[in-house]
Parts: structure tokens; C-alpha cells; sequence
């Protein structure tokens, strides 16, 4: 299964080096998201600081759905999506192979975003420990029911329409518990956020289960 | 001798659609079979149900020794299904691809790079990505990818289609040597007379089904080498055909 999940993920990501989707595009998109927040929400006023970090999280979820979209398009032309069936790879280790790719997509959204609030919204990043937890807590959530939710509406015409109407709903835990903890970290008070990051673990957790799970089943019958 | 496909009564679906209608087939190993019929008549399905793709709703369907509707995925890793998309991923080079799925499927980098040797597809090419392919050089990676995961059943749906005639010879030769080294092919093709210059048998699928020829060993004369590439013996099976009518069986000369 892991062999399988390490050769999924190095063909995914090397798609993704040669194509660069997630730098030319995705990422311009997240900050482009990120100065309409600032745009639509006065910056001389301390909205915009105290709306940071549940606006970062927001732009990171627009952002993570371009780059699921992107990682199921690429299986749903030219029979690829046939061809990984005929493959023999364990189902569990496609899932976990493309969830680990677009997690590493999404860390690298997650550091431009960073830089963004700090440039844009003149956020002060403290707290460095809970805010590196939160993030890598939230991202494996975020691909494990990305991906679960990805291959669920590849299959479907209206995939493009349907991924974003199947999953905001699914992820609102991680929008919620990332913006809480990051809250915390940046209102120096790193103890309230600990038990986000508890439930954000608990939500990767269950979804990175379910999928190994349920992705097969999944892959045949969508 | 168990054959490499055996079918009964197979009856596949497409929404509600009966694309196979109960087709009775069996395919003996390193037999090299051409499936001919008109547009629509089934074949490809008949290839994808063959490859573990298209369920088998009700009948009988062993592929390589496995019941399709019990264990699929046991077969699909043993096929190589060479159909109308190309597999490929346009962002990949040629030997991304190429060795990514012959990875997948255990087979080595050496079978990998053997393969798109024996297609052409060495050298520079080897590293030009996918999407600035002609659609004949795509085809080429296409049968590369499929002949490196060294699949005992192939399933070749119009494997002439857009190759050169050099492309096509190059199919030709690939096929008459997997036979001989023991695979079972299945061909589909509109392209007869290269298709039954090749194949030791032909069987027509019509409206879903073969009624009988299907089932219908190769003919031989005693004693003639039966599956010309291999030159497996007779095993006594009788022509019972009639040429051009669903379920024909045709003879190697």
C-alpha cells in the first residue's frame, strides 16, 4: 500500500512540477483572494486584523478546491481513470498517494498565504509552534476529504460544479477549528488553541481512515 | 486446458442497456482471436468486460482462471487493454508515463525502457511530454505502456487506428510475438484483412452477442499446428461456422 502511495504521490507531484498549476495559477488565485478581502474590507479599520486568520483559511479552502479539481481532472481524461483500475495499485495506496500530494500542494499554499497576511494585513505571526500544528493538522484533513470527495464527483460531468457543493459543507470543522487556533497564536494566547488543533487531528484522522476505506469502492462504482 | 476466456451467457449492462446481450466465448492460450462486427455491435464492451472494466451482470465470465464478478481486480493487473484513449498523461514525458505504469504494475524500468525501444520511442522522444505528441506517436506510447506491464491477455480495440505503416507492421510483430511467448490476444478491428492476416480465428459479435461460433474451437487440420505463432497442436476442436454470419470461424490457412 505505501509503495503504491509513494508511487502516486511522485507521479502526481511530478505532473504538478511540470505542468506548475499550483504556482503559476493556484497560488496567484489565493493571494489574489486575499487583497479582494483586504479590498472589500476596510484596512484602516482593525476588521481586516481581527478577521485574519478565519480569511486565511478561507482563501486556503478556495484554493485547495482548484487544486483537487486539478488532481481528479488529470485521472478523468483519456481513460486514465480506467488505466489506474487496470493497474493492480491498491486503491488505499491511490488514495493516501494522491492525498499526500495535494497535502504538499497545499503546505506550499499555506506558506504564500502566510506571507500574504503578513505583507497585506500586517499580521504579526506568533505562536509559531501552534501555527505550524494547525497547519499541517488542517491540511491533512483537508486532502484526505478532498481527495475522498475529488474521486467521488470525478466520475460525474458536472464534477466541476458538484466537488465545491460536496465539500465546503464536509471541511466547515476545519475551517472552524483552523481559524480558532490560529486566533489563538495570533492573540498570544497559544493554550486556547491546542484543543482546535486536538479536533483537526481527530478530523484528519477520520477522514484519512475513511477514505483508505471507502476509495475503492469508491473508484469502481463513480 | 483452461482457457484464458471463458464465457457463457456474460450479459453486461450500460445504464439499462444490454451492450452484451449473453455472449458465449472461449479463447484458448496464446490463441489469437480478431473480433469483427459492425459499429455498435459490442466489441469494445465485449474487450472492457473481458478487462475487469465493465461489470458481468449475469452468465458466466472466467478471464486468466478468475470469476470477473467474484475477483475483477485479480484479472486487470494480468491485461493489457489497448482501447481508444490513450492512458497517457499529456503533462508527463513518454517515459514518465511509460515507466509509471509498468511501475504500477510490478514490471521493471528495464521492461519500461524495452518497450518504448521496440515502438521507437527511445531517445529524445522519450522525454518529450505527451500533449506535444503527434496522435500517432501517442498511440506508439500508448502500446508502450501497455506492452511494458508484459500482460498475459491482451485486449487491442482498433490497435491500427492512426499509425503509420511502419507503426502498424511494428503491431503486427508485437502481437504474433506475445502469442508465441504464450499471451492470449483479442483484437477488434475494422481493418480486416490485416486483422485476419493476423488472428487464427475470427468470431462476429452482433447486437451484443456471438449465438454460437463463439464457443467453437479453432479448425484444424490434423496434426497442423493450430495457433500458427505458438504452433500449439490440434486438440481435435471442428470448424463449425459459416463464414460472414455472427458466430463465423475462420481457420489459420
Amino acid at each position: 500500500m505505501f509503495r503504491d502511495a509513494w508511487l502516486v504521490a511522485g507521479k502526481d507531484l511530478r505532473l504538478e512540477a511540470r505542468s506548475r498549476v499550483t504556482t503559476n495559477q493556484v497560488a496567484p488565485f489565493a493571494v489574489t483572494v486575499l487583497i479582494l478581502f483586504a479590498f472589500a474590507l476596510d484596512p484602516d479599520s482593525d476588521v481586516l486584523e481581527r478577521a485574519t486568520a478565519g480569511l486565511f483559511w478561507v482563501a486556503v479552502l478556495l484554493s485547495s478546491l482548484l487544486a483537487l479539481q486539478r488532481a481528479f481532472t488529470v485521472e478523468s481524461v483519456d481513460g486514465n481513470r480506467d488505466a489506474l483500475r487496470l493497474s493492480g495499485l491498491e486503491p488505499a495506496g491511490i488514495f493516501l498517494g494522491k492525498a499526500c500530494a495535494v497535502a504538499a500542494q497545499l503546505i506550499v499554499l499555506e506558506v504564500v498565504l502566510g506571507i500574504g497576511v503578513v505583507v497585506l494585513y500586517d499580521a504579526t505571526l506568533a505562536g509559531p509552534l501552534l501555527l505550524g500544528a494547525t497547519c499541517l493538522a488542517a491540511t491533512a484533513g483537508l486532502a484526505a476529504a478532498g481527495t475522498l470527495y475529488g474521486v467521488l464527483a470525478a466520475g460525474l460531468r458536472v464534477r466541476d460544479t458538484l466537488l465545491p457543493l460536496l465539500l465546503f459543507p464536509v471541511v466547515a470543522p476545519v475551517l472552524i477549528g483552523g481559524t480558532r487556533a490560529f486566533e489563538a497564536a495570533l492573540g498570544d494566547v497559544p493554550g486556547e488553541g491546542w484543543p482546535w488543533v486536538g479536533l483537526l487531528c481527530v478530523f484528519a484522522a477520520v477522514y484519512t481512515a475513511f477514505g483508505v476505506l471507502a476509495f475503492g469502492p469508491i473508484l469502481e462504482e463513480s | 486446458m483452461e482457457l484464458a476466456v471463458h464465457l457463457r451467457a456474460a450479459v453486461s449492462l450500460l445504464g439499462r442497456f444490454p451492450a452484451l446481450a449473453g455472449v458465449d466465448l472461449d479463447v484458448a492460450p496464446g490463441e489469437i482471436v480478431l473480433i469483427q462486427g459492425p459499429n455498435g455491435a459490442g466489441k469494445t464492451t465485449l474487450l472492457r468486460a473481458c478487462a475487469g472494466l465493465v461489470p458481468v451482470v449475469r452468465g458466466v465470465a472466467v478471464v486468466l482462471g478468475h470469476d470477473l464478478r467474484v475477483d475483477a481486480r485479480l484479472v486487470r493487473r494480468r491485461v493489457g487493454l489497448l482501447g481508444h484513449a490513450t492512458f497517457l498523461y499529456d503533462d508527463l514525458t513518454v517515459a514518465d508515463n511509460v515507466r509509471f505504469w509498468s511501475r504500477a504494475c510490478g514490471a521493471s524500468r528495464a521492461d519500461a525502457d524495452a518497450a518504448m525501444a521496440r515502438l521507437g520511442l527511445e531517445g529524445r522522444l522519450a522525454d518529450v511530454v505527451v500533449a506535444r505528441l503527434s496522435a500517432g506517436q501517442r498511440r506508439r506510447a500508448s502500446i508502450a505502456a501497455m506492452i511494458a506491464r508484459r500482460p498475459e491477455l491482451w485486449l487491442l480495440d482498433e490497435p491500427h487506428a492512426g499509425l503509420d505503416q511502419a507503426g502498424r507492421d511494428v503491431v503486427d510483430t508485437l502481437v504474433r510475438d506475445a502469442a508465441a511467448a504464450g499471451a492470449t490476444v483479442l483484437v477488434a478491428s475494422h481493418e480486416l484483412d490485416r486483422a485476419r492476416a493476423l488472428a487464427g480465428r475470427t468470431v462476429t459479435i452482433a447486437g451484443g452477442t456471438i449465438p454460437s461460433g463463439g464457443t467453437t474451437p479453432p479448425v484444424l487440420a490434423s496434426g497442423s499446428p493450430v495457433y500458427g505463432p505458438r504452433g500449439r497442436q490440434n486438440d481435435g476442436w471442428v470448424d463449425a461456422g459459416a463464414p460472414g454470419a455472427p458466430g463465423e470461424v475462420v481457420g489459420v490457412p
